[in-house]
């Protein structure tokens, strides 16, 4: 018993725990018990003590419905895009943005592509819905060079990609300031060695900025693979409509509607399982080899 | 953001006609008339602003807590490994939408404002972020205060949140933004839209135009501004806050975002 002795001393430091720790308890620990009703088939009228347990059916039953697959697919492939577009799109940034000279002028750049990030879904929604609209900036736009007015977000083709690129567009600024801090650890004597040899800004970029990014790069792109199921739920939400479910449907929304609109909590609790199953997977193996690549730790 | 704010400000007719692009056309404040008038909106932004002030005061109190013992080592805190983990697994697995919506309804949190600003308090990045400052804080300083007999809680308050203001502010602004910006827990903790804080009202009128009251005052005042001029308006209005704080955070996140990523 000696090894849960509190010294007095300490005892101060305990006394501070309690209350984050009952809080966690509570509204993190708690739901982690919650997902036995995916064993379940849950009735709120008898709670989890009194339901009936079902096994497996539940994983079953969501394997024989269409839905899913389409929704697994639909995740993994708007989360891949994701994190293909945005982290090209924060590099290139990143370099542009080091090529100015002109503090302001840098300075100010930063300040407005940072600015999206701090904005919520629904009012970028509320942006981009009236944009994509048909009476909508882009289409009045459009309409100048003669092109049919296109209903963006009710086209299915259209939506994985409109969910990309604005996010993209939302956290690129973002996304740079990482970047940029791997940039400016480049050893300045390299580009110096290189100006000497002739070469070219482009040949510079090519040659010796972007080999001492690749680091931070491969770490960035790695940590992001822990969220391959995080497709934006937010994001998708605020943007979706029924003529897209086909193409912009994602786990979490889907969980959303079956688990809490539609009352299928054993389901949506099955689903919700898998998925965080999953996700710990991907993070423990993306932590284990970012931790190899770079000894990038959190605590 | 400036088309929407360049609609808002714009006489309806000439939205619906198209001509508005990023200067407004035939200036009006119609539609932020109509808001002003609006109780509905107050009322979500009273939440709001409650929400924020509650939000902060709450998440700000626990990180503080959860940060002091984290930031002692094995020879002052024993199980300081073991409560750390306690933090982070919480980061990496959750129990999922549907079992977290029970808990908050088993605990009767449903339809007060407490749903909004209790299970989402602890920020365990805020927490890692906060006791790694603590930390850097050198230890002379502390051991001098024990010596002049001072306690822990003692040490905490007059001495590590004196010397960690500029990160304690960081915070205070990024969870203010978050608590702001937060509108889905808002539609699902909250079963009466009269309880809705202003961004998950907004969505609900984004989404869906038909679901507003007109009253008979509401009706003159409709004839004259358009569904379109009116939810740029109010994303307009949404958005103010933000727009507002945001130059004072630059200065921070940045830097903040840099202790939080990269540790020795």
């Amino acid at each position: 018993m000696n090894a849960f002795k509190i010294p007095r001393k300490q005892l101060a430091l305990y006394l501070m725990l309690i209350p984050p720790v009952v809080v966690l308890f509570i509204y993190a620990y708690l739901p982690m018990l919650g997902v036995v009703m995916a064993f379940q088939r849950y009735q709120p009228t008898l709670g989890f003590f009194h339901s009936d347990w079902v096994g497996l059916d539940n994983f079953k039953r969501l394997y024989h419905i269409p839905d899913v697959k389409q929704v697994i697919a639909n995740t993994l492939f708007i989360a891949t895009m994701k994190i293909i577009v945005e982290t090209f799109a924060a590099i290139a940034v990143a370099i542009l943005l080091n090529e100015i000279m002109s503090q302001l002028f840098k300075r100010t750049v930063q300040t407005i592509i940072y600015f999206p990030y701090f904005l919520s879904w629904v009012i970028l929604g509320g942006i981009f819905r009236d944009m994509l609209s048909r009476e909508g900036l882009i289409n009045t736009m459009l309409a100048k060079f003669g092109v049919d007015p296109i209903i963006f977000l009710s086209k299915a083709s259209w939506f994985p990609y409109i969910l990309v690129s604005t996010e993209t567009w939302q956290i690129t600024g973002f996304g740079t300031i990482v970047f940029l801090a791997a940039i400016t650890t480049i050893d300045p004597t390299l580009y110096e060695a290189a100006v000497m040899d002739g070469a070219s800004r482009w040949k510079q970029t090519l040659h010796i900025t972007l080999p001492g990014m690749k680091s931070t790069i491969v770490l960035m792109v790695t940590l992001s693979l822990g969220y391959i199921l995080n497709a934006g739920f937010e994001q998708v939400l605020m943007l979706y409509s029924p003529g897209v479910y086909k193409t912009g449907d994602v786990i979490d929304t889907w969980v959303y509607r079956m688990g809490l609109q539609q009352a299928q909590y054993s389901l949506g609790a099955a689903i919700g399982l898998f998925r965080s199953v999953v996700s710990l997977i991907m993070i423990t193996v993306s932590y284990m080899i970012a931790r190899k690549i770079s000894d990038h730790r959190i605590f | 953001m400036v088309h929407v704010l360049a609609i808002s400000l714009s006489k309806s007719t000439a939205v619906t006609a198209g001509k508005v692009t990023f200067w407004p056309v035939q200036f009006s404040t119609k539609s932020y008339e109509y808001i002003l008038k609006n109780s509905e909106f107050w009322h979500a932004m009273g939440i709001s602003v409650e929400r924020v002030v509650l939000g902060v005061l709450i998440s700000m109190i626990l990180t503080i807590l959860a940060a002091y013992p984290l930031s002692k080592g094995k020879l002052q805190f024993k199980h300081q490994s073991f409560f750390a983990w306690y933090l982070v697994i919480t980061m990496l697995f959750s129990g999922g939408l549907v079992p977290s919506y029970m808990i908050v309804r088993n605990t009767h949190l449903l339809d007060t404002i407490w749903a909004l600003v209790i299970p989402s308090a602890i920020s365990v990045f805020n927490v890692l972020l906060l006791s790694n400052f603590f930390r850097n804080i050198p230890k002379e300083v502390e051991e001098s205060a024990f010596i002049d007999g001072a306690g822990h809680v003692r040490i905490l308050v007059s001495l590590y949140l004196q010397l960690s203001m500029p990160i304690i502010a960081t915070l205070v602004v990024f969870s203010a933004v978050t608590h702001w910006n937060s509108w889905f827990d808002g539609i699902i903790y909250m079963s009466n839209q009269k309880s809705y804080p202003l961004q998950s009202y907004l969505q609900t009128i984004l989404l869906d135009s038909n679901s507003r009251v007109i009253t008979r005052e509401n009706a003159e005042l409709m004839s004259r501004v358009s569904d379109r001029t009116i939810k740029a308006s109010q994303v307009f209005i949404a958005a103010i806050p933000i727009l507002f704080v945001y130059p004072f955070m630059q200065k921070y996140f940045v830097s903040g975002m840099m202790i939080g990523a990269v540790k020795e």
